[in-house]
């Protein structure tokens, strides 16, 4: 009975609410997995607080494929979402065609140019105009290891890729994979990336951002994919179309010793109930310890019509940037506020951490868009990476010669 | 055309002209029509359009020639995509007819529980090519499949890797996909075999030939027809495959095991590159039109002929 009538309030509440010509904010996004949804939940309260109200728009799966495919048949029929889950290069791509709205005057407002680091704050303007706003911040360079594997196998923990070598031969003569990965394109990249970034912060741009020919198919990059073809070695055989958080059990249960992984990765630690520090360390992968290597969620506002529906949407952008949603959400998700000098007492060692790193990193210019996670290149050029990366990692015959000329020659005919 | 004629004839010489008898059937296919019409016909057009434009995130009309199509035989990911698709493909067919065609015989010995022993080999066919995509991963998986299972049954250098090799994936695609089509190629030669005229088979054997000569030389020539079905179901199957390679290798390792309808769905919706995924759309329509163009021409004349 109680229930019947907590039902009943609640829908009259709720068309009390549409009734009342509050502003609507219709966000498109991909947060569905169980902390995401908790993390985004966050959001819909304090816009409810604010008078809005959200209509929410989650398309699952495909790591947000599905979801761009609605959203470019929505901007196609005219009748786009408020706000929309997009980032890195793709907001540029959306800018050129001119879906995207000026929110200049939140940005200002809020000192957003204070509070972000130059770097990230370019890729949330179009034109030098704020068109998006970021959510939070994942560090992608980061090494999982069990050091119970580590002990059993009288390895040390390495902090740079030939050390990292020398254990992952005693682990292997000790019975455990040394490295729990999985064969994805993306996961391939994520692992290549960390590798190539230990060959310098100036390499790496000039390969990855800048896409400089000669970089890309230069020395540097040569050793990198050297180094990366040697990892084949230390991989198991089912690790072929592995999803990421099987490798990661694989270290939570002792199987495997390492992983190379984003910050994402501690959330199936702690759903494991393993505490950081003890049952499982996080490391800057080996080599890239200053170094910093961003991904970056954000949403990008569209342009709509309607006073309250363009209200909603600019109290949509200031809430997000606020701290206490920034705090909140990024507790939830694992990841770490994208806003400098915020208030660190709730989060624990690994984000900790990760935060010391993004501030130090921002001030150093070691603070570097992933390429492995869209933030560095369109999709277009990434996937022209992908598919090099991929394919030399599991072929036999591709010399590292061969990949870097290949990698060169395909990003030239992708930015055609 | 011609048996029309006096009937459209009697009908202007009739005084009422409108008789909605003669125009219900029309009325209520139209419907259908304009469907099929708009959203078949209709989006291969639009998709032949847009494979001559430079589109990238969304369809544009900046025609640029045959510059996708070059782009897209320049592409390794696409060679490799086709090329698979030429073994895989071929095998598939063969393997699934000679199956089929075998098992369709057996089955027809008249023998014991027969009803069982057909329902079990065309049963993978009601499932869905997810579901056995995901079963033979497990199974061909090294770690935790075959290779496992012999090898914990003592064979400890047995090796089943094709899975996670590059150059031996491509079969992977083809034993699933044989084990899930031949029950039904099955199905479709043992309607063919019970339709054959026994007095046939018995005219063959008073004249002493042997089974296995009957069957060559008199029972399977007279199910050409069936054949004949049987290839443009499988042809079309493999040319559409989509599924299969999704749930089975997700196109790994690197993209050994591509098949062009993934390589149409990464361009087009993941990457941005909607003018070069719908040229690879339209080449996979030529495949199509290779195979069923010379059928329908068969058919068609066969049927003219049989008037």
């Amino acid at each position: 009975m109680k229930k019947i009538a907590l039902g009943l309030t609640a829908v009259a509440l709720s068309l009390a609410a549409t009734t009342s010509q509050a502003g609507q904010v219709e966000v498109l996004h991909w947060w569905t997995s169980g902390g995401e949804a908790a993390a985004i939940d966050v959001l819909k309260q304090e816009m409810k607080e604010q008078g809005d109200t959200w209509k929410d728009f989650a398309v699952a799966g495909g790591g947000g494929e599905s979801a761009m495919t609605v959203l470019k048949s929505r901007a196609i029929a005219g009748n786009p979402p408020s706000a929309a889950q997009i980032k890195g290069p793709t907001i540029q791509e959306w800018g050129d065609l001119g879906f995207l709205e000026n929110i200049d005057d939140v940005a200002k407002a809020g000192h957003w140019d204070k509070l972000l680091p130059p770097v990230v704050s370019k890729i949330m303007k179009y034109d030098g105009h704020y068109v998006a706003v970021p959510v939070n911040v994942h560090r992608v360079n980061w090494l999982w290891a069990n050091p119970e594997v580590f002990r059993k196998a009288g390895a040390s923990i390495p902090t740079t890729w030939d050390q990292f070598f020398v254990a992952a031969d005693k682990i292997k003569k000790a019975g455990y994979i040394p490295l729990a990965h999985g064969g994805q394109a993306w996961q391939d990249a994520t692992l290549f990336e960390a590798i190539a970034l230990s060959e310098g912060t100036d390499f790496y741009k000039a390969a990855f951002v800048d896409l400089k020919d000669d970089a890309l198919k230069g020395p540097k990059m040569v050793d990198a994919l050297t180094k990366f073809k040697k990892m084949r070695q230390y991989v198991d055989p089912g690790f072929s179309g592995r999803d990421w958080n099987v490798a990661t059990s694989m270290v939570i249960n002792g199987k495997a010793a390492m992983q190379i992984m984003g910050d994402w990765a501690k959330g199936e630690f702690t759903a494991a109930g393993k505490r950081p520090g003890v049952d499982y360390v996080c490391l800057p992968a080996p080599g890239t310890s200053g170094q910093f290597t961003f991904n970056i969620d954000s949403l990008a506002m569209f342009k709509v019509s309607g006073k309250d529906t363009q209200k909603a949407q600019r109290d949509l952008a200031r809430l997000v940037m606020e701290p206490k949603f920034q705090e909140v959400f990024n507790l939830k998700k694992g990841s770490i506020p994208v806003r400098l000098g915020m208030p660190r007492d709730k989060f624990d060692a690994c984000a900790d951490s990760s935060m010391d790193a993004f501030n130090a990193a921002s001030a150093t210019g070691d603070l570097v868009p992933s390429m492995a996670h869209g933030m560095a290149v369109n999709s277009m050029i990434q996937g022209a990476m992908f598919d090099v990366i991929t394919n030399f990692f599991n072929s036999d015959s591709m010399t590292p010669e061969q990949a870097a000329d290949k990698l060169a020659r395909s990003v030239k005919a992708a930015s055609m | 055309m011609n048996t029309n004629t006096p009937h459209s004839g009697s009908k202007s010489a009739r005084p009422s002209g409108f008789s909605l008898t003669d125009w219900m059937p029309k009325i209520v296919l139209a419907p259908t029509m304009v469907i099929a019409l708009v959203c078949i016909y209709g989006y291969m057009i639009w998709t032949a359009v847009l494979s001559f434009t430079n589109s990238r995130m969304l369809p544009s009309y900046n025609f640029v020639g045959w510059a996708q199509y070059e782009r897209l035989f320049n592409n390794d990911r696409w060679m490799v995509a086709l090329t698979n698709l030429g073994i895989f493909g071929s095998l598939f067919i063969l393997i699934c007819l000679f199956l089929g065609v075998m098992l369709a015989i057996f089955l027809d010995q008249k023998i014991r529980a027969e009803g069982v022993i057909r329902t079990i080999y065309l049963y993978p066919m009601a499932i869905s090519f997810i579901v056995t995509g995901t079963a033979w991963k497990w199974l061909l998986n090294p770690t935790n499949g075959i290779q496992k299972l012999m090898i914990d049954m003592g064979f400890v250098n047995f090796k089943f890797d094709w899975l996670i090799n590059p150059h031996m994936v491509v079969y992977c695609l083809v034993i699933a996909a044989v084990w899930q089509a031949s029950g039904f190629v099955m199905a479709l030669f043992l309607a063919g075999l019970r339709g054959v005229d026994g007095d046939l088979i018995k005219a063959a054997h008073l004249d002493g030939a042997s089974t296995f000569t009957t069957y060559r030389r008199i029972i399977l020539p007279s199910l050409k027809p069936v054949f004949f079905s049987a290839l443009v179901i499988l042809a079309h199957i493999a040319i559409k495959s989509f599924d299969l390679v999704q749930a089975l290798t997700n196109g790994g390792p690197g993209y050994a095991s591509d098949l062009p309808a993934n390589f149409m769905y990464t361009y087009t919706f993941s990457r941005s590159q909607i003018g070069m995924g719908s040229a690879s759309a339209m080449v996979m329509l030529g495949c199509i039109l290779a195979i069923l163009v010379p059928y329908l021409y068969s058919e068609l004349r066969g049927e003219r002929s049989e008037k």
